[in-house]
């Protein structure tokens, strides 16, 4: 059994009186699309955030390839290979796709030019673009503001992105939340084309035909703890929406003697 | 390449205003207005504000707002003034300027981006304490500027065109490159754009405000040793509407108030118009009051094209 990509235990984080996470575990292993399921107010987006570096925990350990890590900024996260897809998007509206693809790590021209801060426009248009079509993800121009596109190629563009720079992990929040039918199977497309590249993904989704769809594992929080995990090839969708839901009781098919998921398949 | 398609359109057709307004008082006073006299003095009337209004681009586009500009040319003109009297150096005095324009923005930038206080309160309150501070130093009575810095650099031509606008144009012109092409104009773009994505993209925000704000200080600062040299008086009263003629010159140009979209070629014309309105009013002998009715509707038009525009995008 290799050893975790990911491995969050007893994961306490309060917001004021108002406890988001309880003791809460997660468990990402390399190459692999975990959902991480539960009802409204069960601890998905926190978990989140504070495995992207967004927030802290209060209490309980995060560890990376077995090293326990405390991210203290999205950046320290990053560096670790682990990137997020925010609900809200985080695109900027006025710039160009490729602009909001190099946001913050832009590309400057080689020598002079470069030392006076100018921006080698042309080779992230190149890169941004054989991003997107190495994704599937088809846009009309480079240069039109991010904003004259539909919301699929959005989130397209955001999640080319996140995967662009990821090297171990990406996070997605709610990736298809505002998608119609044919943006949300391109989304959906994306994602396993992610995971064929060796890049793991947590999916975090209300959504039980797109976690069926394109997870390997599910992982199901309620009331901020691990309740149960599950093989997505052994589900139903009554069983995970009972765990989520509490109508079923705990538990918990995925321990560490767990390696029935064949690889490659 | 940068998000700046809806200036762009708006750069040509406030471009094509510009060019109506040339050749309509260039036919109605042939003999006056289109010589080479008259236009040199339109650009220098044109030049010092041009700087204000070229800082105040990055602030909008920022999504901020600079009033305290007019109050940081003052201060800055008086610091000078009295330096070059204490000292005798004109470099000094520049120094003084520049020194006393940057140390305002950086205030300004400091408390809209650490204090996260509004823009607008942030650069009326600076505005009140500058232009307090430059009466306080100055007894309310106008400095002089020296006579070698007002006979000198006031005078100075080169290839016909006074010195002043030439440093006005090179200064403008490479802030104009820098904010199309460097990774700094970028970043002023993305947080005018959406701050909190430029954040999670590893922009540092606070930051690139205060390095913005800094910058139009420093060139209030540098107009008002320009300033200086051109009047030859501090002029302590007569900056009281430059933040309102910069603010209207860069949104006229298609820069938005609402951040994210603008250039400096805009603003450039922007800060034409009312320049041309004035002087073509002057020579055609219409009262000039005319002026300032004309480029207030002129400023409402441009809000409301680029209102009408970014609702027409969004749908």
């Amino acid at each position: 059994m290799a050893v975790p990509l990911i491995a969050a235990r007893e994961i306490v984080k309060s917001y004021g009186h108002v406890e988001a996470l309880r003791g809460a575990d997660f468990t990402l292993r390399p190459g692999e699309v975990v959902a991480l399921i539960g009802d409204n107010g069960a601890g998905k987006s926190t978990l989140a955030k504070i495995l992207s570096g967004v927030e802290r925990p209060d209490e309980g350990t995060v560890e990376i390839d077995g090293e326990p890590v405390a991210f203290g900024s999205v950046e320290e996260a990053r560096s670790a290979g682990i990137e997020t897809v925010y609900q809200d998007l985080a695109l900027c509206a006025d710039l160009s796709p490729a602009a909001n693809f190099f946001l913050g790590r832009e590309r400057l021209k080689p020598g002079l030019l470069g030392l006076l801060g100018v921006l080698d426009n042309a080779a992230m248009r190149r890169a941004a673009q054989e991003a997107c079509e190495r994704l599937g993800v088809r846009l009309a121009s480079q240069t039109a503001p991010v904003s004259a596109l539909s919301g699929g190629q959005r989130q397209g563009v955001a999640v080319a992105r996140a995967v662009t720079w990821a090297r171990r992990a990406v996070f997605m929040d709610e990736p298809t939340a505002a998608l119609g039918v044919v943006q949300t199977r391109l989304v959906l497309d994306l994602i396993r084309s992610v995971r064929d590249s060796g890049v793991s993904v947590v999916l975090i989704s209300h959504n039980m035909q797109d976690v069926k769809a394109v997870s390997d594992r599910v992982e199901v929080l309620r009331l901020g703890r691990r309740v149960a995990r599950f093989d997505t090839a052994n589900v139903s969708m009554e069983e995970l929406v009972g765990a989520m839901t509490g109508a079923l009781g705990s538990q918990d098919d995925g321990g560490p003697g767990d390696s029935g998921r064949g690889s490659g398949a | 390449m940068k998000g700046v398609r809806l200036g762009r359109s708006q750069v040509v057709w406030i471009g094509l205003v510009l060019l109506a307004l040339l050749a309509a008082f260039s036919a109605l006073a042939p003999r006056t207005f289109p010589t080479a006299f008259n236009l040199l003095n339109l650009v220098s009337d044109a030049a010092i504000l041009l700087l204000l209004a070229t800082g105040m681009t990055y602030v909008i586009i920022t999504a901020g707002i600079d009033l305290s500009v007019g109050g940081v040319l003052v201060f800055s003109a008086v610091a000078a003034a009295e330096v070059m009297d204490a000292t005798g150096s004109l470099l000094l005095g520049t120094l003084a300027a520049l020194v006393t324009g940057l140390a305002w923005g950086v205030l300004n930038g400091v408390l809209i981006a650490l204090g996260r206080i509004p823009a607008l309160i942030v650069t009326l309150g600076t505005l009140g304490m500058s232009l307090g501070g430059a009466l306080l130093l100055t007894g309310g009575v106008d400095l002089r500027a020296p006579t070698d810095l007002n006979l000198g650099l006031g005078l100075a031509r080169w290839l016909g065109v006074p010195l002043i606008v030439w440093i006005c144009a090179a200064i403008t012109a490479a802030l104009a490159l820098m904010l199309a092409y460097t990774r700094f104009g970028r970043h002023t773009y993305a947080i005018g754009s959406n701050a909190e994505a430029a954040r999670r993209g590893g922009v540092a925000v606070r930051g690139h405000l205060i390095r913005v704000y800094g910058l139009a200080g420093l060139l209030a600062g540098l107009a008002g040793q320009l300033s200086l040299a051109k009047y030859g008086i501090t002029g302590v009263s007569a900056h009281s509407t430059d933040n309102l003629q910069a603010i209207a010159a860069v949104v006229i140009g298609g820069t938005s108030l609402f951040g994210g979209v603008g250039t400096v070629a805009g603003t450039v014309i922007g800060v034409f118009i009312p320049v041309v309105l004035q002087n073509g009013f002057q020579i055609l002998g219409v009262r000039p009051f005319w002026q300032q009715v004309v480029v207030g509707a002129v400023l409402v038009a441009a809000v409301y094209v680029d209102q009408w525009r970014r609702r027409a995008r969004d749908q």
